[in-house]
């Protein structure tokens, strides 16, 4: 029987010709990251267990990005472990402030991660890298933890929904709206366990930022990982950035999926998640009505340099609404630079919204742009649960770039429609 | 291992920003951090807890984020399993890491009600109802993972050598 294209990349790191679904294994990991949040946790188990140095100072990545620049003095302390132990043993991929971005949109970039790779990160969105055709996938501190020390995790080899992809998206339409509606589509548990694997024609037509958008998501559908084939346009994304030499893994033709799901990228429309659930999606059309108070146009999901651009396109020259707080977050320092650079930032601040160093921030409710009770953001980022983004009683609608600026003009959710 | 307690009984897709809000991951002292277990849906919860208690969910319990500090402060609130309809995969396996105990069983989940007095036995699966004398039996763990519970942890069975998949 045939291997999906995550069996197969399991299979080669784990040393074994053949893998099936179910089947444990040990594999061979080629990066283990970690952020300030679950970095200190995974020392200390690292330490209470008696280990005393790491697999490969090259093969662990500690990036700050959740509250830095620190937020407060306890977020302080947390960076400040992560520090030292990635001084004391000499860890090269060490991203503080002033170096750092969010690690989802840091680690791409920077060509720390690359095709044929198996990753394990411990952050439920390090299955963002699956858009380059690596494995990749969230996970504890503890695995982390035990992940720095041998090199090594244990999986279990995941079964796959495989998305045959057709047609091309309109253009008020991301891999964001993509996302959205599989998530919508199949629920927040419609992939558990399993790889949701993207294939097909309409897989050219996406962005390198598109499928790092949809991979980042699959986490919300409850999958292991998410991941596309490596095609013309993952290697001249990889070109000249990877650390590596990239490998490249396909399924089997003759690969089992417990499902094949067609989607054809031409249906697709501007998508926006209400409150409290990913899957919980509607039509931005039918949400006209809806009062908002805060944007939000960043995060490892949507802080990328096309999300900016965007994000620039509809906001310049322009005025944000009345009463309206936007924030917009580029999600590494070379993304920040570009705005700067492009005249975007500029653009940014003239239409009256505010523009931060790198940082999860409000993504998960740490600062920067915290809501009160009863309000309301439209926010790039991934997920709405209660109290995500600040008091119990607000409310979090997931969007695109396009859809999030549009809303940002109007005070209300508003679907973009070009001139 | 075995405990008996009474049930908290919580719906679908309960996600860790419930079980342990972001706002407070400024630290990963776990006591610390256990003062705002299930604040969010449960205010009280945390005060009415007693050792040995059952959470039982539904669907996809622990979804969302890979924070560790999700299990760790159920287990610091000395819960003594968690029993769901499903589990979402992160938290699944963060629990087995770090040897709090979980069963999947969708009956149990089902029909086990707020403030029921349960036994359960980890090793064999079976939850014993003492309010309504009703058994369940759930799917035990393979060997695999029995080895790392047992040897107290992954880091321990690492340490052992009893982590060969
Ligand atoms: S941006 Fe949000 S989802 Fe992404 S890593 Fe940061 S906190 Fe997590």
């Amino acid at each position: 029987m045939g291997m999906t294209m995550t069996q197969k990349i399991l299979a080669a790191h784990a040393g074994l010709e053949n893998v099936v679904a179910g089947q444990l294994i040990n594999a061979k990991l080629d990066i283990v990251l970690g952020n300030d949040i679950t970095t200190p946790v995974a020392i200390n188990e690292f330490k209470k267990a008696g280990f005393d140095t790491v697999f490969d100072k090259d093969k662990v990545v500690i990036v700050l990005d959740h509250f830095v620049p620190n937020k407060d003095i306890k977020a302080a302390e947390q960076s400040k472990t992560c520090r030292e132990f990635a001084c004391s043993h000499c860890v090269s991929h060490f991203y503080d402030v002033g170096k750092m971005g969010i690690e989802h949109a840091l680690l791409p970039e920077q060509g720390i991660v690359t095709a044929g790779d198996c990753i394990i990160g411990a952050d439920s969105h390090t299955c963002t890298y699956g858009a380059l055709g690596a494995f990749s996938t969230g996970v504890g501190s503890t695995d982390m933890a035990a992940g720095m020390a041998t090199g090594i995790a244990w999986f279990k080899v995941p079964s796959a929904i495989k998305f045959n992809l057709t047609g091309k998206l309109a253009p008020n339409c991301s891999g964001k709206d993509v996302i959205l509606t599989i998530i919508g589509m199949i629920g927040v548990d419609g992939a558990l366990y399993k790889s949701m694997e993207f294939t097909g024609d309409g897989v050219r037509g996406l962005s390198m930022d598109d499928r790092l958008c949809i991979c980042n998501m699959a986490i919300e559908a409850g999958a292991k990982n998410g991941i596309f084939p490596v095609d013309d346009i993952t290697m001249k994304y990889l070109n000249g950035r990877s650390k590596r030499t990239p490998k490249i893994f396909e399924a089997d033709a003759d690969a089992e999926y417990e499902k094949v799901i067609e989607i054809d990228l031409t249906k697709i429309v501007p998508t926006v998640a209400c409150p409290h659930l990913p899957e919980n999606t509607h039509p931005t059309s039918e949400l006209h009505d809806i009062k908002i108070d805060q944007v939000v146009i960043g995060s490892c999901t949507n802080g990328r340099l096309e999300d900016m651009e965007a994000a620039y396109n509809i906001l310049n020259g322009k005025k944000i609404a009345d009463g309206i707080r936007c924030i917009i977050i580029p999600g590494t320092m070379e993304i920040l630079r570009e705005c700067v650079e492009r005249g975007w930032y500029t653009a940014f601040i003239d239409a009256g919204a505010v523009v931060s160093t790198p940082t999860c921030g409000p993504c998960l409710g740490g600062y920067m742009g915290i809501l009160a009770s009863g309000e309301r953001c439209i926010a790039t980022t991934n997920r709405n649960f209660v109290g995500r983004m600040g008091h119990v009683d607000s409310e979090v609608y997931l969007a695109s770039p396009h859809t999030a600026a549009a809303s940002a003009l109007t005070g209300y959710i508003t679907e973009y429609k070009e001139d | 291992m075995k405990t008996q307690g009474k049930v908290f009984k919580y719906p679908d897709n309960v996600d860790t920003d419930v079980i342990i809000p972001a706002r407070y991951l400024n630290t990963p002292d776990a006591k610390e951090l256990a003062l705002h277990c299930m604040e969010d849906i449960d205010a009280d919860f945390v005060k009415k807890v007693q050792e040995g208690d059952v959470m039982v969910a539904g669907w996809n319990f622990g979804c969302g984020s890979s924070r560790e500090h999700a299990p760790l402060v159920i287990k610091t609130c000395k819960v003594g399993c968690v029993i769901a309809k499903s589990f979402a995969r992160i938290f699944y396996r963060n629990a087995i890491n770090i040897g709090l105990p979980i069963l999947e069983c969708e009956e149990a989940a089902e029909e086990i009600m707020a403030g029921d007095e349960i036994k359960v036995d980890f090793d064999t699966g079976i939850i014993y109802n003492i309010t309504t004398e009703k058994t369940y039996k759930a799917q035990p763990f393979p060997p695999f993972i029995q080895n790392i519970i047992k040897s107290g942890g992954l880091l321990k069975s690492l340490k052992e050598g009893e982590n060969d998949a």
